[in-house]
């Protein structure tokens, strides 16, 4: 993509010379690595594959001629909303147009591929991407007792023409809802949390016979192919966790009981009533996508506080943050928005922005590609002209994979 | 002038309450209290960077310099070092308490007045005030061309609407109606139009009536008309009594607003107005006032989809009066100040920012005389800030209103309030109950 004239006004040092290599220069550089602590002059070195090189004090990495450098007075690696519906719940919100996150025919449903539902050219990707964000963790939303799977892309894809290369992740979780907004509704199963819990127990057996007999099963004599069994199959062999979006007290306990009957990988969402449990959550090793610290204190959600995310991490559990789903307006919220504000409520600042880079690329397992500023790891760049979680700054570029995608947005 | 006006008038104020308490005696004195140290923002004037707010009983009697402003030596001093002094904030649409207007019987319910509604006791109040609201224009929804009459409320502590309204001359308590149009009121069904023209058509056809039942008021005599709830209530928007606050979105539905502003001449505050960008010009000529809205991403629906962030700076440079509201639970009261945040991001200048949150509002409401400054002789709504109002981290550490403090944040169950927990979502008083863990 071209760098655009604006952005090399305010980029002066740009060299918009095709197929140079790039390097990113910060008053503030935050590599997200150890202690937090930002590299003052900072300089990231780039490869011509879009790949992180070098990290560094503008005083022990020079930047050799011929590169075409960015600058910003703060710089931090792209920020990773670690759970959206972004790209599936679209801009205008019209069933059977661009409402695709929800599918309420079955309570059960892990067959939905997050990758068959992804459309990278809604307004939305654009509109966060335009902000900082580079990746997310996307696909079926909160709203039924197992509503489908999500993947892990960059926010610079467009159409998904080849799932392994477009994505990080094509199969990342298989979301599941407790509480009455996963109950099937209208006389439909489940309708009490205790039949919720039945259900997916009994579903979870099948799909440990169905793994017995695929582990048996030579390589001429496959078990009847199952999409649904297949991919609860997954979940128990530990190779993508369930996302249980649980909100009040008893429905996390609830989790926490079935990941203790199950053994799979639990990752808890939403978790309103988290600061309730907080041992029990620990004690468990289980990781909580916080809900956006302005989602709104209604149904389910009533007893929420904007100090969650404080209190994980003071209790030591590891948390990052998630724009949600939101049905209505604003259509998405925006990560490191939601993430400034926890700070307002106590977390502390290098945990905030953690919480939406490194923190999170290591709760959704892809912190060896993105999330902090290492060599070898992906070119994502955000910069700015000022603290990254105010309000007022500005992200005045956007990097992905070593390309600008994205410049000043007044 | 050698003594300011500013400098003068608290020394009149002295020189009142010397009079008052040599001539009382038993009677209980008015309270004086006298805020000191902090950096001030009036809004209406230049900003204080050590300042003294003093009030007295309900009223600002002084702001200014630490220093220039004599601290009368039965006031009670507060140290606010290093925190800020803001106006009370003012939301032109909110939907606290519990509000409701018309019901599902017809599209226009002029003779519906929502004050006959609210909760007052709903703990959105109690997060409004914790928000730094002081008052609030609380409306019906937009799934009506006029779905009521609207509540102006100082969000003062009491238990019943009557506490609260803010009140007209003679008496009756204030506010205005609410009308709409585009998609959320075009229903095609119970009544409710179908189509953009249908739904101009309908407003017309009783505004028109309206003008005749005025006509014939008017003439007295023998024979005056019966009484009409709903004409009533069409002829004080007739005669400009009654502010019409207008939900409307897209730039087609704005110009019908102002269309039919210009047919029948009533006061209007447009609403939301989400591409007011798109006709700025248009708005400006017809010197109307926008209260507009900041989301954190645009759509939801169709005439959202253009919401963009520069409205407020492309209705400033126009010289539009423009205020922001939270339109609560859209964005809930407590995030107000982020809107200020937003349209500075995107080009409003900081004054123009923080007018959009006091004054402004207060203007819309026909209520900039007592309320929506730090100004001497206007009602003492203000809030107490830990830092600069633009700035996310900031935090309303206590609101008042009329002088009385209606927030805390250091009382626990006000701090409920303010950041939510275990019974955050009750109503206030519920006995036997939580708000511990």
């Amino acid at each position: 993509m071209k760098i655009s004239p604006l952005l090399t006004i305010l980029l002066p040092l740009t060299v918009a010379t095709a197929g140079a290599q790039m390097a990113v220069q910060a008053e503030l550089l935050y590599p997200m690595t150890g202690d937090l602590k930002p590299i003052e002059d900072g300089v990231v070195l780039c490869s011509k594959d879009g790949k992180i090189e070098k990290v560094g004090p503008a005083g022990a990495v020079p930047i050799p001629e011929g590169y075409q450098v960015l600058k910003a007075k703060v710089a931090t690696p792209g920020f990773i909303d670690a759970h959206s519906t972004v790209g599936l719940s679209g801009i205008l919100n019209l069933d059977r147009h661009d409402q695709e996150q929800l599918e309420k025919s079955a309570p059960i449903q892990p067959e939905l591929r997050a990758i068959d539902a992804y459309n990278g050219r809604d307004p939305l990707v654009k509109w966060i991407r335009q902000l900082g964000i580079t990746t997310i963790h996307t696909g079926h939303a909160p709203g039924a007792l197992v509503a489908g799977q999500t993947m892990i892309l960059k926010t610079n894809v467009p159409t998904i023409t080849d799932p392994e290369k477009n994505t990080l992740r094509p199969f990342s979780m298989v979301a599941s809802t407790l509480g009455p907004d996963g109950f099937g509704g209208g006389g439909k199963a489940p309708g009490s949390r205790a039949k919720s819990l039945a259900m997916l127990r009994e579903n979870l057996l099948k799909a440990q016979s169905h793994l017995k007999k695929r582990k048996k099963a030579k390589e001429d004599e496959t078990p009847d192919p199952d999409l649904r069994m297949d991919a609860l199959a997954d979940v128990l062999e530990k190779k993508v966790p369930l996302l249980i979006t649980a909100r009040r007290h008893h429905d996390i306990a609830a989790a926490l009981r079935l990941q203790k009957e199950f053994g799979f990988r639990l990752v808890l969402d939403g978790a309103s009533e988290a600061y309730l449990l907080l041992e029990e959550i620990r004690d468990a090793g289980v990781p909580v996508l916080v809900h956006p610290t302005m989602a709104r204190p209604y149904g389910e959600n009533e007893n929420m506080t904007f100090t969650l995310a404080a209190k994980l991490h003071a209790a030591g559990i590891p948390f990052a943050f998630q724009s949600g789903y939101e049905g209505y307006v604003p259509k998405t919220r925006v990560v490191h928005f939601e993430a400034a504000l926890a700070v307002t409520y106590g977390l502390p600042w290098e945990q905030a922005l953690a919480g939406c880079t490194s923190a999170a690329a290591e709760l959704l397992g892809i912190a060896d590609q993105v999330g902090s500023l290492r060599a070898g790891l992906d070119a994502d760049f955000a910069l700015f002209d000022g603290d990254p979680l105010e309000t007022t700054t500005h992200c005045i570029g956007v990097v992905i994979d070593g390309t600008v995608v994205s410049e000043l947005r007044k | 002038m050698f003594l300011s006006l500013r400098y003068l008038f608290p020394l009149l104020v002295l020189a009142l309450i010397a009079v008052v308490s040599l001539g009382g005696g038993h009677e209980t004195p008015v309270p004086i209290r006298a805020y000191v140290g902090a950096r001030i923002i009036p809004v209406t004037s230049p900003e204080i960077a050590d300042g003294v707010l003093l009030v007295k009983g309900e009223t600002i009697a002084a702001v200014g310099k630490r220093g220039e402003v004599v601290i009368p030596d039965d006031a009670e001093v507060i140290d606010v070092k290093g925190k800020v002094l803001f106006p009370g904030l003012v939301c032109t649409h909110s939907h606290i308490g519990k509000v409701q207007g018309g019901d599902g019987s017809s599209p226009i319910q002029p003779d519906v007045r929502v004050l006959d509604s609210i909760d007052v006791l709903d703990s959105t109040v109690e997060k409004a005030r914790a928000g730094g609201i002081t008052m609030a224009n609380l409306m019906s929804g937009s799934g009506h061309l006029l779905s009521g009459q609207t509540a102006y409320l100082k969000l003062r502590d009491g238990n019943t609407i009557e506490d609260l309204a803010v009140r007209n001359e003679d008496g009756s308590m204030a506010g205005g109606i609410k009308m709409a149009n585009g998609t959320n009121s075009i229903k095609g069904s119970g009544g409710s139009p179908g189509t953009r023209g249908k739904s101009a058509a309908l407003v017309r056809a009783q505004f028109l009536k309206a003008r005749s039942y005025r006509e014939k008021l008017a003439k007295g005599g023998d024979d005056p008309p019966e009484r009409d709830l709903a004409m009533e209530a069409l002829v004080e928007v007739l005669e400009g009594k009654r502010v019409v606050h207008h939900h409307t979105h897209r730039h087609d539905d704005i110009i019908t607003v102002l269309r039919l502003k210009k047919e029948f001449g009533f006061k209007v505050v447009l609403h939301h107005v989400s591409e007011a960008w798109k006709v700025a010009d248009e708005i400006a000529e017809a010197k109307v006032p926008c209260s507009i809205i900041y989301l954190d991403s645009p759509g939801g629906k169709l005439e959202a989809r253009d919401l963009e962030w520069k409205n407020g700076a492309e209705l400033e440079k126009r010289g539009v009066l423009t205020a922001f509201h939270t339109d609560d639970p859209i964005n809930d009261s407590r995030w107000f100040l982020r809107s200020a945040g937003l349209a500075v991001r995107s080009g409003m200048s900081r004054q123009k920012a923080l007018e959009a949150v006091t004054i402004a509002g207060a203007e819309m409401m026909d209520q900039a005389r007592h309320t929506g400054s730090l100004t001497v002789g206007k009602k003492a709504d203000f809030v107490i800030l830990n830092g600069d109002p633009l700035s996310v981290y900031t935090r309303v550490l206590e609101t008042h209103v009329e002088g009385r403090k209606v927030f805390d944040l250091d009382d626990p169950r006000d701090k409920l309030w303010a950041e939510g927990g275990f019974g955050a979502g009750h109503k206030r008083r519920a006995s036997g109950c939580c708000f511990t863990r």
